[in-house]
């Protein structure tokens, strides 16, 4: 129970035991990654043979680090420009979805905002092949109507885009609508008393007050779409992004290169978390 | 009426991205997957009308079993995330005090910055025959030779109660951390005994944060590929692994479309009672996780 209450001692070790137990839970799948990314071993498994740098920077046959295995690379370049477009796409969207829910008068808005989170609870598989089955169509009916082959519409990066955006974009317009909510309308009527212009006003008061919303929602946009699976599975063309790779490597068996990138991936998503967390207090 | 214009102006674009997004992502092929599982190919390139696709769900024991043991591993994933996170949840919001407090918090955020891909693979290193806690559990002498500990389905719950931790943890929390710490004791006071107190006082308020966390978990559990089948390997029997199969390695489309709707009315249903059960609105869950 709570602290101003009496607890015998037991009580409370076994909590304290309880959670400590709970946080090993938490970290031991993540600590044996980066533990086994160092191991001087062809699999990522017990013994520990020492330590070696192998899987970043090896280039021998059969020890082909991070560094010297281009389709890794090629993977996790093309994530990064999936999630570079798909951040753009939902904060762009998100923002105008924001206004629109919180300033805009129209009928149908209340419906149309349901319909804003109804992306959150489709499986992602779903939104998936829908927008699968529905881009082929139009490709379809292009080709058959107008002779016209529209290669976006098949299954490829454009579509993975499409794909991620479609949900993605619902969490970006929560975000920034929460933050506009809390806005005092106000400040933008004394601006305007002022002399400024509506373009003015929105440039110079507003947007710069949503910017710690604008930023929160583009790094959540950017991480969703970077560890995407489900959505991208269903339209993934010739070039698979990273975590498809990696589904792909580990069905095949296991290499301590996939340790080695994973270790990548962490450092680099602490860095954003950290960045966040910094900028909120 | 320039100024009356220019307001309409403003409502068309502003509306024009949601309608563009909604409509060409989310509505139209949805209308279009209902469409495809409600026909049958009777020649090439000829369809019509018909309800085959579902029969065959029915028909065939594979597919309904699949389903039903999906449904049934989502629901007890459910329920063991929520037990384990209900005390941890407690004691960050009741117990810690101070720095402990928000470290443990952003503790139990750290591991989900991480991809789900990564868990797995930590996961499959820890359990797979040659792999950290079979070895273990021969140092230890309690096993004789290696065990896989990979590919049962305690396995597969392993890695979904894992997967889900977070969506039950931050709700909790917050419904937890509203509760006055006052009521507690004034019950304790006049002789209410732990276990009372849980049942009438704090599971009550926490409700809002115990469906929202709940629905989230099952519905994030229950469209899950990536680690019933990683994790379970060919015994995962997983339901989304059907709607791929049919739909990427089969490419027969109408039978992947009627299973993706069966899923996502499943789905629905769930979400839909959950919120019915605890009297909660769908936008208010959505925006509290």
């Amino acid at each position: 129970m709570i602290p101003s209450l009496p607890r015998s001692p037991l009580t409370r070790y076994a909590m304290a035991t309880y959670v400590a137990a709970f946080l090993l839970f938490l970290f031991l799948p993540l600590a044996v990654v980066v533990v086994f990314a160092f191991n001087d071993a062809n699999y990522p498994a017990p013994p520990w043979r020492g330590f070696t740098l192998d899987w970043f920077v090896g280039g021998a046959a059969g020890r082909t680090g991070l560094f010297a295995d281009a389709p890794l690379l090629k993977s996790l370049v093309t994530s990064v420009w999936v999630a570079s477009f798909v951040t753009m796409l939902s904060v762009a969207v998100g923002t105008a979805n924001a206004f629109l829910l919180e300033r805009a008068d129209f009928r149908g808005k209340s419906a149309l905002s349901l319909l804003m989170l109804a992306p959150l609870v489709i499986p992602g598989v779903i939104l998936g092949i829908s927008i699968l089955a529905f881009a082929s169509r139009l490709a379809q009916f292009a080709d058959d109507t107008f002779g016209v082959e529209l290669d976006f519409l098949r299954p490829g990066l454009p579509l993975v885009v499409l794909g991620q955006f479609s949900y993605i974009v619902s969490i970006a317009t929560l975000t920034i609508a929460a933050r506009l909510k809390r806005f005092d309308a106000t400040l933008e009527d004394a601006a305007l008393n002022l002399g400024a212009s509506r373009a003015a006003v929105l440039w110079t008061v507003t947007l710069p007050y949503l910017k710690p919303a604008l930023i929160g929602a583009a790094a959540i946009s950017f991480l969703m779409s970077f560890e995407n699976f489900n959505t991208t599975l269903m339209l993934v063309g010739s070039d698979p992004p990273l975590t498809i790779m990696m589904y792909g490597r580990m069905r095949e068996g296991a290499s301590p290169v996939l340790n080695a990138v994973s270790l990548l991936l962490m450092v680099a998503s602490a860095a954003i978390a950290l960045g966040l967390l910094r900028r909120r207090s | 009426m320039g100024n009356r214009r220019g307001a309409r102006l403003a409502l068309f674009l502003l509306l024009a991205p949601a309608v563009l997004w909604l409509g060409a992502l989310i509505v139209l092929p949805h209308v279009e997957l209902a469409v495809l599982s409600l026909r049958a190919r009777v020649a090439p390139r000829v369809y019509e009308w018909s309800l085959a696709q579902y029969a065959t769900f029915v028909e065939e024991p594979l597919y309904w079993h699949t389903f039903v043991r999906t449904a049934t591993m989502s629901i007890i994933a459910t329920v063991a995330t929520l037990l384990i996170a209900f005390p941890v949840a407690w004691y960050i919001a009741k117990v810690a005090r101070g720095r402990a407090k928000s470290a443990l918090f952003v503790l139990c955020l750290i591991p989900f910055w991480v991809s789900e891909t990564v868990r797995t693979l930590g996961w499959m290193i820890l359990l797979r025959e040659s792999g950290v806690l079979p070895r273990l559990l021969v140092d230890l002498g309690i096993t004789a030779a290696p065990v896989e500990l990979l590919y049962h389905d305690a396995t597969i719950l392993v890695g979904l109660v894992y997967t889900s931790m977070l969506f039950m943890v931050v709700p909790l929390v917050s419904a937890l951390e509203s509760l006055d710490d006052s009521l507690i004791e004034a019950a304790y006071d006049l002789g209410g005994g732990g276990g009372s107190i849980l049942r009438e006082i704090i599971i009550p308020h926490a409700a809002p944060g115990i469906a929202a966390g709940s629905i989230v978990v099952f519905m994030l559990t229950l469209g899950n590929y990536l680690t019933p089948t990683l994790l379970g390997g060919k015994n995962s029997l997983w339901f989304t692994e059907q709607i791929y199969t049919q739909f990427i390695t089969r490419f027969n489309w109408e039978q992947g479309a009627a299973f993706g709707f069966l899923l996502l009315i499943l789905s629905t249903a769930i979400v839909w009672l959950g919120l019915e059960v605890t009297g909660q609105r769908f936008g208010d869950v959505m925006r509290r996780t």
